[in-house]
Formats: structure tokens, C-alpha cells, sequence
């Protein structure tokens, strides 16, 4: 590694590499910054409506005067009314289920395309990713026709005779779910599948070589194996969810208030920039603790086995 | 006794079909106890097949598959008391060193302590000792081969399987590493069943080589009986390099050839049908001048000449314009110099040719 950066790079290789850093400057440190300077201010009846506004025409005196001004009241209404809290516990609960349920969906679906005939899987790849030509506020959409009073579940379900009254699927927490495991489920299955599918057959001749039936074999050799997978696959599912808003607005009742509604609530109808501000803040170091925690997983495994 | 027991392994009338394809065709064979048993064969002639068939990766089509006289055709690959190194070394690659080792004994809930015991054991016998908390992308090529020969070993199998074991290695490390087998075979007294493709490996480190083509036997029998008196031209040309003259006996041990008439020891074939006699090139003396004594000789033209530090190669045009290759080894320091386009003489006593029937 060392040896590698001691290799001088022409001027366009140094370029390039910069490109990466710059577009997370513009698009994710300078708004980042922004949003946390909001959330350090009081709201305002004024444009926008928050204050202090830092005036750089004034020069060192104004910015001085517009620190003095910064104030954590928005966090401390946080910590203070039950209401976030539930909010973050609900996002959290309703990513942590959902995950779950992506994995033992997602899980068996990558392992089946994985085991697939070699010329088989890139279609079944396809077959995956294929939702994804459909604009994602249209197929939430289409899942309140599906699970609507008069909407085509219940339909099957009362023809197949298995309710005998229409079940109200809509506006509740299965729905949620249901959306969701939907909507993410190429999020899970890409990466298990990517990891499964790197894994030497052998492996698992290998391990019934030694004494290992094929159930067995999956538990000592594949699951492991397809750790980096389980984990890439939760996390990619489990971020945006905790942070999602369409598919609860959309699918979920209105007393189901995760941590996006919430956001989207003080921001459009109390107009709380600040308030809507320290939430975001708040979600971004909330979700750094699973992702320093797969940080941490990644570098140990890279690392020597103690 | 011996002849009572009943062999190690034994293939009866084995046939295995891939849709179309018939890898290994009624094919019958005896492996002995505490052998080093060769399975020799260009790729694709069904000698991986019968291998995996022997682990239980694969069932025979037809036919069964006796180990110490008990059929085992139908036993999956994870209650058969035989163990195998796979070509790819196939080692887990999130266990380290010595986790791969215990593997096989984790799976038979052999007492913790036991394992670490036999695994240390292991670990000595292939001259790993300290490697035991390496990962396994931290070995080097020889390393990773030393690691799956003591996994495949540490459940004492009545026969170990290699696969291709050495065909990852280079050169040097292979021949090394031939010798080491055949240490460890006789000083562990397992059976051994070798899958190779290179016939100095196989002759190097088997007691019995079986040499296969097209999914059936060609020949079995120890090295320099298959090298030496090879059942037929498929397996002369295969075992090393051999010149091949066709003729026929005009009387007993006297056989007339395109390139004159040669004197032959008598293999017994009828006089008249048409034979084949194989010279290998080490047994055949290059000179510039006709030989005297018991010997036979034909002139030639030089056309190639190899030099390879320990032997110099000679390609000789004949009187019927084929080609002989001669192979001197060279022990002098002093070299004998031929050019292309020497006129030169080579002689091979009576009894240094094969004759060839098939």
C-alpha cells in the first residue's frame, strides 16, 4: 500500500481522483453544513424563516454576531418531546423488521439464482432489477390498488375462501411492510446474490469431503461466506428505510409517524426549519452506528485473525 | 491372506454417462491396500470422474464401486471413510490454518482438545508447525497444498484421493513435493490414489500407474512395466517418447522394417502380421561411424540436434525419410558435435526394442 501511493501519479490520474471528493464537497458536505447551520437557529416569521442569517457583507463582526446567536434549542425540543422519540423508535423498529424480512425473503432468492445454471442467472439478474423501469411512486401507487378495501388482494382472498369479509389492509403497518419489502428487495437480493455467487463450488464439495451434509455445509461454509453479502444487502435496505417517508405516507395510517413524516410535517406545515433540521442531523448520527459498526466488521475481516 | 482379502477399491464394470457423454465405460478395477496408485490419462479420458465417483461426488450409471469389499455406490461423499485434496486445494477461506486442519473432526464432535492435539500432529507432519492462526490468503502455493493434504488427512481415510495435488506448483516445488508424497505415504501407510496428467509424476510417485484413454483402461501394471512393455502404440506414445517402425516378422526374431532389416527379441508374434517396433530414445546410441558387434544399425541424416544441459535431443532422417529421436545423456564434460546434415549411425541392441501388436 505504501508502495502504491509512493508512485508518482500524472497530473490528469490526480484529477481524476479528486472528481470523487469534489462532488461529495458540493453535494453532500456544503448541504450538510447548511442543514446543521439551520438547525442551529430559531425559527422566524421572515424569509427565510429562520434566525440569525449570516450576513457575510458584514464581515467578521457580522459573522461573530451570527455565532453568538446559534443556539441548540431545536435539539433540546427533541430530547424533550416524547413525539421524536417515537418517531426515531418507530423508523427504527419498522427498518429493523423490515430488514429482517428482506433478508429471509431476499436471502433464499439470491441463493436460488446463485445455484441457477450458469446461462440462466443473468436473466433472473434481470428479473430482479426489472421494477426498476417503473418510476417507484407509480408501483407504491399500485400497491394501494392492490390493498385497498375493494382492491385485488381481497378480491383472491374472499374468492379463494379464505376470508369471508374484506380485510382492511391499507393504512396500517403490514402495509408498510409490505411496501417496503417490495420496493427494497433488489437492494437485498443484488448484493447476496454478488457474494453467493463468488463462492467456489468446491467449498461445499470440500466440506461433504470432510464429514458435512449439505445442510450442514451451509451453515459451516456458504452462510459465512456470504457474510459481506448479509451485511452490504442489510445495510443498503436498512438506511433508506429508517429515513423513508413515501411508503408510510402512502401505504401506512396516520398514526404511524416515522422519523420522514415527522421531518416532512415541521418543515412543510409548521414551517421549522430548525426543528426539521436537528431531526435530520439527529437521523444522520443515528445511522452512523450501523455503518461504523460494518466498518468495523469490514476491517477485521481485511485484518489478521487475532 | 492376501489373496483372501478383498481389495482396498474395486471398480466392477463402472460406467458413467453425462447426457451423451460416457466419461468412464465398463470400467473394472482392483486398487491394493497401502498402495500409491497412479490414475494416468490425457484430459478428458475419464480419470477425474472415476476419482470423484470413488469420493461419492458422482454415481456410477451402471456398475458398483466396492470399498473393503462393501459396495458404497449409493453412500454420500459425507459418511465415505475416504478423504480427498482437491486440485484447487479448495481450502475454506474464512478459517485460518488450523480451523481448515480440524475441520473433518469438528463435523464427528471429536472432543475440542483432541483436535488441537491431532491438528498439531498435522501440522508437523507437513512441516507447518507455527502456521496453525495463519489465514489462509496469507500462504503461499505450497503452503495452501501442505494445508490440504493434512485436512484430507487428519480422518485417517482408508484412502486419500489427490486430485491434480501438484499442478498448481512450479517445477521445482513439484518434484520436491513428489518425494514428499511418497515419504509420507509409506511412513502413514495409507493408501493413496493419484489423479494426474503428467506421466513423470505418475511414474515418479506411484507403485501402479492405471493409464486410461477414452473412459476405459489402456494398461495397468507399475511404472517400468507400463513404461517398458506398453500394452499398445496408444500408450508407448503416451508414456514418453517413442519412435515407432512398422514391419513384420520373416522369422523368429528377425523382422523387416521400412528401414531395413532389424534384429528383435522374440515376443512371440506369428510371423507375417503386421507389428510395431518402439524404440524410446534413450536406448538407442547416435556415432559417426558404423558400430561394431551384436548390435543393429542404420545410417541417417542429422536433422535436429537439442541441447538441454542434461541430455542433448537428436532428431535422425532415415533411409524412408522418418524420423528417429535419439536422447544421449550427457556425462562427459567433453560434447560429441553433430550438425544438422551429419550423416550419422544409430544402434540399439536386439533386446532394446518393444514390439507392438495393437
Amino acid at each position: 500500500m505504501s508502495r502504491r501511493a509512493k508512485v508518482k501519479r500524472p497530473g490528469g490520474g490526480r484529477l481524476v481522483v479528486l472528481i470523487p471528493y469534489l462532488w461529495l464537497i458540493a453535494f453532500f458536505l456544503v448541504p450538510f453544513v447548511i442543514v446543521a447551520k439551520i438547525s442551529l437557529s430559531q425559527t422566524a416569521m421572515a424569509l427565510p424563516p429562520y434566525t440569525p442569517v449570516l450576513d457575510l457583507a458584514a464581515g467578521w463582526e457580522g459573522l461573530k454576531q451570527f455565532a453568538a446567536q446559534l443556539s441548540l434549542d431545536s435539539y433540546a425540543l427533541l430530547a424533550s418531546d416524547e413525539l421524536y422519540l417515537r418517531s426515531y423508535l418507530k423508523s427504527l423498529e419498522v427498518a429493523g423488521v423490515s430488514t429482517a424480512l428482506l433478508l429471509l425473503i431476499g436471502y433464499p432468492m439470491a441463493y436460488g439464482i446463485a445455484r441457477s445454471p450458469r446461462g440462466l442467472q443473468p436473466l433472473l439478474v434481470m428479473l430482479v432489477v426489472l421494477p426498476f423501469w417503473t418510476s417507484f411512486l407509480i408501483r407504491v401507487y399500485a400497491w394501494i390498488n392492490i390493498l385497498q378495501r375493494d382492491g385485488l388482494l381481497n378480491d383472491v382472498l374472499l374468492r379463494l375462501h379464505i376470508i369471508d369479509t374484506p380485510l382492511a389492509w391499507l393504512a396500517s403497518d403490514t402495509a408498510i411492510y409490505i411496501g417496503v419489502v417490495y420496493s427494497y428487495l433488489p437492494f437485498m437480493v443484488l448484493p447476496l446474490y454478488a457474494s453467493l455467487e463468488k463462492i467456489d463450488p468446491t467449498l461445499l464439495e470440500a466440506a461433504a469431503d470432510l464429514g458435512c451434509p449439505r445442510w450442514k455445509a451451509f451453515w459451516r461454509v456458504t452462510l459465512p461466506l456470504s457474510w459481506p453479502g448479509v451485511a452490504a444487502g442489510a445495510l443498503l435496505c436498512f438506511i433508506p428505510v429508517t429515513g423513508e417517508f413515501v411508503i408510510p405516507d402512502l401505504l401506512g395510517g396516520s398514526r404511524t409517524l416515522m422519523i420522514g413524516q415527522t421531518l416532512w410535517t415541521e418543515f412543510f406545515s409548521n414551517r421549522d426549519w430548525p426543528v426539521a433540521s436537528a431531526i435530520a442531523v439527529a437521523l444522520l448520527a443515528l445511522l452512523l452506528v450501523p455503518i461504523l459498526f460494518y466498518e468495523r466488521l469490514q476491517k477485521r475481516a481485511i485484518g489478521e485473525t487475532p | 491372506m492376501e489373496a483372501v482379502a478383498p481389495p482396498l477399491v474395486r471398480f466392477e464394470a463402472v460406467t458413467k454417462r453425462f447426457g451423451a457423454l460416457t466419461a468412464v465405460d465398463r470400467l473394472s478395477l482392483d486398487i491394493a491396500r497401502g498402495a500409491f496408485f497412479a490414475l494416468l490419462g490425457p484430459s478428458g479420458c475419464g480419470k477425474t470422474t472415476l476419482l470423484r465417483m470413488l469420493a461419492g461426488f458422482e454415481a456410477p450409471s451402471e456398475g458398483r464401486i466396492l470399498l473393503n469389499g462393501e459396495d458404497i455406490s449409493a453412500m454420500p461423499p459425507h459418511v465415505r471413510p475416504v478423504n480427498m485434496m482437491f486440485q484447487s486445494y479448495a481450502l475454506f477461506p474464512h478459517l485460518n490454518v488450523e480451523k481448515n486442519i480440524g475441520f473433518g473432526l469438528r463435523q464427528e464432535k471429536v472432543a475440542r482438545r483432541e483436535i488441537a492435539a491431532r491438528v498439531e500432529e498435522m501440522l508437523a507432519l507437513v512441516r507447518l508447525q507455527g502456521y496453525g492462526r495463519r489465514r489462509i490468503d496469507q500462504l503461499s502455493g505450497g503452503q495452501k497444498q501442505r494445508v490440504a493434504l493434512a485436512r484430507a488427512l487428519i480422518k485417517r481415510p482408508s484412502v486419500l484421493l489427490l486430485d491434480e495435488p501438484l499442478a498448481a506448483l512450479d517445477k521445482k516445488l513439484r518434484a520436491e513435493t513428489q518425494f514428499e508424497l511418497m515419504e509420507l505415504q509409506r511412513r502413514l501407510g495409507t493408501s493413496f490414489v493419484i489423479v494426474t496428467h503428467d506421466q513423470d509424476e505418475a511414474m515418479t510417485v506411484a507403485d501402479r500407474i492405471a493409464v486410461m484413454d477414452r473412459g476405459r483402461l489402456a494398461q495397468v501394471g507399475p511404472p517400468a512395466q507400463v513404461y517398458e512393455r506398453p500394452a499398445s502404440r496408444w500408450v508407448a506414445d503416451f508414456i514418453g517418447e517413442v519412435t515407432l517402425i512398422e514391419g513384420r516378422f520373416s522369422a523368429p526374431g528377425i523382422m523387416q522394417t521400412l528401414i531395413g532389416q532389424v534384429r528383435v527379441a522374440d515376443a512371440g508374434v506369428p510371423l507375417g502380421e503386421t507389428v510395431w517396433l518402439g524404440l524410446r530414445p534413450e536406448k538407442v546410441s547416435i556415432g559417426g561411424e558404423k558400430p561394431a558387434g551384436d548390435v543393429n544399425a542404420v545410417a541417417g541424416t542429422l536433422h535436429e540436434a537439442g541441447y538441454r544441459g542434461d541430455m542433448s535431443i537428436y532428431k535422425v532422417r532415415l533411409g524412408d525419410r522418418s524420423l528417429m529421436k535419439v536422447a544421449v545423456a550427457n556425462t562427459g564434460t567433453r560434447q560429441r558435435d553433430f550438425s544438422p546434415g551429419d550423416v550419422v549411425w544409430l544402434s540399439w541392441p536386439a533386446d532394446a526394442g518393444m514390439v507392438l501388436t495393437q
